[in-house]
């Protein structure tokens, strides 16, 4: 790891003072679980490392007018006890309990889940987001890519790491993000964007920005979230789906479907949101809504099991909505 | 000549119960020091350089940059400029500084000048490695050709067992010190008594100069019996820095790129049967690789070695890649999948059970009646007749099957001397230059020492991990118990025949009317003429009474105290979702021999160990290479997976402890049992599904693309 200079800021205007206009100037700390090992694997070296925990204003969960406010800094572990969300956002607790590791819950934060690098195992070996080799050919698309994109034509082909994404995507919440020359509030949906080049990043954060909280509407639809993965033990899904359906009596007014894992963003199964309208949520039109959501999955030499897994989360996830057995 | 055989399996007092590891606490508290955690005054720390290509020759290296970072104390190449070097992770250079941070920035500031060179990192597909395959020459006896044509039915079928990693949690490595001329070595090591004679010759000092400990270590499953290049380097480096002590540890992605491996398999097999199963001939055309040196064949047909009429065609893959290393029962867990994928795969098409099967061709093997002895109390544990059905037969989205795998092993004991010490106190020592590699040895010693001498365990000190302790073998091959329950032994019955005769004229009887019981020295079978343990050691005089005992690997036969020879066999329960491919264990059966039983807990906790590690091969485990890089992709603990305790469902053990296998004396455990559960977690998914996922580990994309469009409702 390279040496790096320690900021602690006590609050926002001495965490903006402290971070950088590149990233190589500072990196955010939250709860660590993703940035010492970047730096252990000099994947990032930033000059500075800023510490946000002790910045009061970012953590806390409350209901902040129509919308739940979560704070940036609120862990995994805090996000899965506080009962409002229990109550509203089953799917929101199914993916976080997804991280089936309490070390991991106890310091992973909401906004470090966002913000959190992906998991491409080309990246984290040092060959670039984009995954180049030495000729600056593309690795992924003829190397091992079991774990990569289904949607995406390139030339990013690694996945979002982000456990919350999805849910957060299909229930339509805002992501706040400050600066020292002020607010934004982008949704989460477009918090996360497909590099096209070297050298851009995997969210819509500049490295003087800092992710403040995140709102979710409060009106109630029937949420959930299904993941596939290998193991029980703490393990990276393989696939994710996310759904949140509004109700018109027995059937769905409007839904809203993300899937996670599948492609450099969190992917919107718009196909299959439009066909669920004015259905009822059966096995049927679940699997329908399966197989909508992946006809355009263009996957790779080694993932298109990915494509029947993410038919199959789809499935399973609005039925857990709906709370059908399958 | 005194009589050192063991006592009556019903006479033993020690021996047989379930002791719990005297180390326990001390592990499970974190008292316990690895060396690995050790910090002695003036550490530094050592970190390597190493290669980033799978194939490239040096051109140079200039270390001046790094050698110029404060706080570094010693640079050194392992290789010189012109040196080709064969696999990325390769020790190029090894350097020592007085922090972590300040060793790796030095590690960066290195620069090498490569000539990158092509490389095959991949060995699935034989047609893609060109002439990296070289033929092992054919094995044949009989006349398979006109056995297969004159079969009944036939099963041909191709079967893959990737390379896994041992994938210690201690890391390879050591804490290295000189004192003068004396170094003091604390290696992870799995051969306290051997190793400081290797690292003796590779650093050119006498092996009088070195001083081994190494009370406790963190895995090595058979990779950590060398010093290695690194414990070398470690020791100029140490040497170079004024005798500081060096601590060099492998982090985790060089510990699985470079500190061994277990090499792949693969095989086309064909197999010749009579209608009534009885099996007549064996094909098989395979390969492996476990590195730039290729890869042995696997003992296959395994177990069921007499398969009368049999044709072996093996090729050596050299990979650039980390090379092999012996790991737990070295070549048998893949032949023991491969076996037992092909048989049950021909079981189905005889449209018998896979037990059925295997019962009828017991006298294929070696040991016919311990092998349907065992296949019948695995199947009474596995309530196998009530969970077997046809391969595929079943309702619903999720499937259970169940699966066999059968094992078999040596695990004669090692050659080994331990040194038994009375003192005139009554105090008792045990020394060998033995080491406790996490099977529970320490434990054992003590219970042998204590049965020997009629004395609580609380009352003998076992004392192993030094090498200035009397030699004892490496702990590989399963040989450590039977070597050290045998020298502890006689070690322990030389001494009391010493203290017999030091009391004899008190008791009125010769020595050999002698014997010690409950500690207490009486007249056999009279405990009124008796004294104390302390009383008779007080006997002893000023001088302790020091007996040495042997077990000499030779003799071990006639002896009878140690043998060789150990069976086993397991079956496995799984869930499958045929949606996902995801594949649930529910439950394992092992049933497994292994002589006399010293202490069945200690020995079950070695065979549940195995089961998980079992787990992990047959479900989660493999290590990837990227052809284009040439790198393992997966050199970590997130991509390179193991099972948790949620993944591994139940395990039952069942030690087959009974007078037959007891009186064959001891036997080594620890491999025979790492063997059988892979074979029988893969046969498992097959009868599930009814469809035969042909490679290891079985992930969901193996099983969702051996399932293509069939579906299950």
């Amino acid at each position: 790891m390279q040496s790096f200079e320690y900021a602690n800021p006590a609050n926002l205007k001495e965490a903006f003072a402290a971070l950088g206009s590149t990233w190589e100037d500072a990196a955010v700390l939250a709860g660590g679980t993703d940035l010492l090992s970047l730096m252990k694997d000099y994947v990032q070296s930033p000059k500075r490392v800023v510490n946000i925990k002790g910045i009061k204003e970012l953590g806390g969960i409350s209901r902040k007018g129509g919308q739940m406010r979560i704070g940036a800094t609120v862990t995994l572990d805090e996000l899965t006890s506080n009962a409002a969300i229990r109550s509203s956002y089953p799917s929101l607790i199914q993916a976080a309990m997804g991280v089936s590791s309490p070390q991991l819950r106890n310091m992973g934060t909401v906004g470090g889940d966002l913000c959190q690098r992906p998991r491409c195992w080309y990246f984290r070996r040092g060959f670039g987001l984009l995954g180049k080799g030495p000729g600056g050919e593309a690795l992924v698309p003829n190397g091992e890519n079991k774990f990569h994109a289904i949607f995406s034509s390139g030339p990013a082909y690694f996945v979002s790491a982000s456990t919350l994404g999805p849910a957060l995507v299909a229930l339509g919440a805002t992501v706040t993000i400050a600066s020292a020359s002020g607010r934004r509030s982008v949704p989460v949906e477009k918090f996360f964007v497909a590099p096209t080049a070297d050298g851009q990043r995997e969210i819509d954060l500049k490295p003087n920005e800092l992710v403040t909280e995140i709102l979710i509407p409060v009106p109630a639809t029937k949420n959930a979230t299904y993941e596939v993965r290998q193991r029980e033990l703490v393990d990276w899904p393989l696939t994710a789906a996310s759904v949140a359906l509004r109700m018109n009596g027995s059937t769905v007014s409007s839904a809203s479907i993300a899937l996670g894992h599948v492609a450099p963003t969190i992917w919107r199964a718009s196909q299959a949101e439009k066909m669920l309208v004015g259905k009822t949520i059966t096995v049927e039109t679940a699997e329908a809504a399966g197989e909508a959501a992946v006809a355009n999955a263009t996957p790779l030499s080694g993932n298109r099991y990915k494509v029947q897994l993410t038919k199959v989360a789809v499935k399973r996830a609005l039925l857990a909505a709906a709370g059908i057995k399958a | 000549m005194p009589e050192y055989k063991w006592p009556p399996m019903n006479k033993r007092k020690i021996m047989g119960q379930r002791i719990s590891r005297l180390d326990g606490p001390a592990k499970s508290s974190g008292r316990a020091k690895y060396p690995s955690d050790l910090n002695p005054q003036g550490l530094l720390h050592g970190v390597m350089v190493t290669s980033p290509y799978a194939h490239a020759k040096i051109r140079s290296i200039d270390t001046s940059a790094a050698k110029a970072i404060p706080g570094v104390t010693a640079v050194r190449n392992f290789v010189e400029a012109g040196a080709e070097i064969q696999w990325a992770g390769a020790e190029i250079v090894a350097i020592s500084a007085t922090t972590e941070e300040a060793a790796r920035d030095a590690v960066r500031a290195v620069k090498i000048d490569w000539e990158v060179l092509p490389h095959v990192v991949k060995d699935e597909n034989l047609a893609k490695v060109g002439t990296r395959a070289k033929a092992a020459g054919e094995q044949i006896t009989g006349d398979p050709d006109k056995a297969l044509a004159e079969a009944d039915v036939k099963l041909e079928a191709d079967y893959g067992i990737p390379v896994i990693t041992h994938c210690c949690l201690e890391p390879h490595g050591q804490v290295i010190s000189w004192k003068g001329d004396q170094l003091d070595y604390w290696p992870s090591t799995q051969a306290v008594s051997t190793v400081a004679t290797q690292l003796a010759t590779l650093i050119g000092v006498p092996a009088t100069q070195i001083n081994v400990t190494c009370d406790y270590m963190g895995g090595g499953f058979g990779s950590k019996f060398p010093p290695d290049t690194w414990g070398a380097e470690a020791a100029k480096l140490s040497k170079e820095s004024g005798g500081r002590p060096v601590k060099l540890f492998l982090d985790r992605a060089t510990e699985l790129t470079i500190a061994g491996v277990r090499p792949s398999h693969y095989a086309k097999i064909k197999i010749g049967a009579k209608s009534d199963g009885t099996i007549t001939a064996w094909q098989s055309d395979s390969w492996s690789s476990g590195g730039f040196g290729g890869g042995g064949m696997a003992p296959i047909p395994y177990v069921f070695v007499n398969i009368p009429n049999r044709r072996n065609n093996h090729a050596a893959v050299a990979l650039n890649a980390g090379p092999q290393r012996a790991w737990r029962a070295p070549n048998h867990p893949q032949a023991s999948f491969l076996t037992c994928s092909a048989l049950t795969d021909l079981a189905a098409k005889l449209n018998m059970d896979p037990l059925a099967l295997l019962q009828k061709n017991a006298g294929l093997t070696l040991r016919a009646d311990t092998y349907k002895d065992q296949l019948n109390k695995a199947a009474e544990l596995m309530d196998w007749k009530n969970k077997y059905h046809a391969p595929g037969e079943g309702k619903g989205t999720i499937r259970r099957g169940v699966g066999i795998g059968v094992a078999t092993w040596g695990g004669g004991g090692h050659a080994s001397k331990a040194k038994l010490t009375i003192h005139p106190d009554g105090s008792v020592e045990v020394e060998l230059g033995s080491q406790d590699i996490g099977t529970g040895t320490r434990t054992c010693i003590t219970m042998v020492a204590a049965e020997s001498l009629g004395l609580p365990m609380s009352a003998v000190k076992v004392k192993v991990g030094k090498n200035s302790y009397p030699a004892s073998g490496p702990s590989g091959g399963s040989t450590t118990i039977g070597g050290v329950s045998t020298s502890t032994r006689k070690a322990a019955i030389n001494a009391l025949e010493k203290l017999f005769e030091k009391v004899a004229p008190s008791l009125g009887v010769p020595p050999d009317q002698l014997e010690a019981v409950d500690s207490r020295i009486q007249v056999k079978g009279n405990p009124n003429k008796a004294m104390s343990w302390k009383q008779a050691a007080q006997k002893i005089g000023p001088s302790p009474i020091e007996e040495m005992g042997e077990n000499v690997p030779a003799q071990a036969a006639r002896e009878g105290l140690n043998t060789l020879g150990a069976a086993g066999v397991q079956m496995a329960e799984v869930e499958v979702d045929t949606e996902t491919g995801i594949v649930k264990m529910r439950k394992m059966v092992a049933v497994q021999d292994c002589g006399l039983v010293v202490n069945p807990k200690t020995a079950e906790s070695q065979v549940f160990g195995a089961c998980i590690m079992s787990i992990c091969s047959a479900l989660f485990e493999e290590r990837v290479m990227d052809q284009v890089t040439g790198r393992v992709l997966n050199p970590d603990m997130e991509f390179y997976k193991l099972a948790g305790l949620p993944d591994i469902g139940e395990i039952v053990v069942h030690m087959d402890i009974q007078e037959v296998h007891d009186k064959r004396g001891v036997i080594g455990l620890g491999e025979p049992c790492a063997i059988g559960g892979t074979a029988a977690i893969a046969n498992a998914v097959h009868n599930a599904l009814g469809v035969r996922i042909p490679m290891v580990p079985v992930t969901a994309d193996r099983v969702l693309n051996a399932l293509g469009n069939k579906r299950y409702a």
